[in-house]
């Protein structure tokens, strides 16, 4: 299971990354076999999702992924530890998809390009709250819902569908830190952005996802 | 602070990215507010099955041929 919240900083000061352990890292580095496969069996879901999002073929998204840990093999002697590992892996694989994208790009419909990145306004609908900012009506509480029901392939594929219907720029930020759970100042540091700006996306895309979560549940 | 406020500042909430003076705010709000806590709850439910879709099994040949390419790897290193 991934991590969701992870509030530790990532290395506040120069030069401690290296004496830092990095598990993921030593599952490689060890050679164990079991090991390796573990990690590769835990970084799928995420990787395809993102991969998934650059060139859309599921079956071409499960080629960068493969070609993702070749890289990794192929390079991790280089690797400086000057990111977190699985920062590392994850900005290979964007490079990987945007390469294939490049290279698919006449076939494949750009419709992210024609998709509005949502201008400035309040991520939830204003008129779900009355003219003193209050509810107009009270969210339902869903702490007692069952988690059969939470986390049926149905809900998954709700939430799925909403991510896919996100802005790019949304859509990588949440991919990137609520599926592969990493931390928002690894997300800011991969996508080159401000922590306040990635917590912009962050929360436009959650509360899509809500919505989607909403729509599905009640 | 008003629920509309409120709500634009959950991420920021979760995330741990607000003044010392705007958390005690925020919480004050919360304590007296069924509703935002129903949508904080729903947030952090929307989180949960964010996370379950990081679940997705490997192809069983793209595993094969990476546990190969790990073996031939390690015999270079």
């Amino acid at each position: 299971m991934i991590t969701i919240f992870d509030f530790r900083p990532a290395y506040p000061w120069p030069g401690v990354e290296r004496m830092v352990a990095d598990p993921d890292l030593e599952a490689v580095r060890s050679g164990d076999e079991a090991a390796f496969e573990a990690l590769v069996g835990r970084y799928h879901g995420p990787l395809l999702q993102l991969a998934t999002q650059h060139v859309r073929d599921r079956g071409v998204a499960e080629d960068v992924v493969q070609e993702t840990w070749l890289q990794v093999l192929a390079s991790l002697e280089r690797f400086q530890g000057r990111s977190t590992f699985r920062t590392w892996v994850y900005g290979i694989l964007i490079n990987v998809a945007r390469a294939r994208r490049r290279r698919e790009s006449r076939l494949l419909p750009f419709t992210s390009l024609f998709r509005r990145e949502g201008g400035n306004g309040p991520a939830e609908d204003p008129d779900r709250f009355n003219r003193d900012g209050a509810w107009t009506t009270l969210p339902a509480r869903w702490d007692g819902l069952p988690e059969s029901r939470l986390l049926s392939q149905e809900a998954l594929a709700k939430v799925s569908d909403a991510i896919a219907a996100l802005p790019e720029k949304q859509r990588e930020v949440i991919l990137l830190r609520d599926v592969a759970g990493l931390s928002s100042e690894e997300v800011a540091g991969l996508l080159g952005i401000t922590p306040a700006n990635q917590r912009v996306r962050l929360h436009r895309a959650r509360a899509a996802v809500r919505l989607a979560l909403e729509d599905y549940l009640e | 602070m008003r629920c509309r406020e409120v709500v634009e500042l959950m991420t920021d909430y979760l995330e741990g990215a607000l003044s010392a003076a705007d958390r005690a705010r925020f919480e004050e709000h919360l304590a007296g507010c069924p509703g935002c806590t129903a949508y904080l709850e729903q947030l952090r439910v929307s989180l949960r099955v964010l996370g379950a879709l990081a679940a997705v099994p490997v192809p069983e040949a793209q595993r094969r041929e990476l546990l190969a390419a790990f073996r031939e790897w390690r015999t270079r290193v």
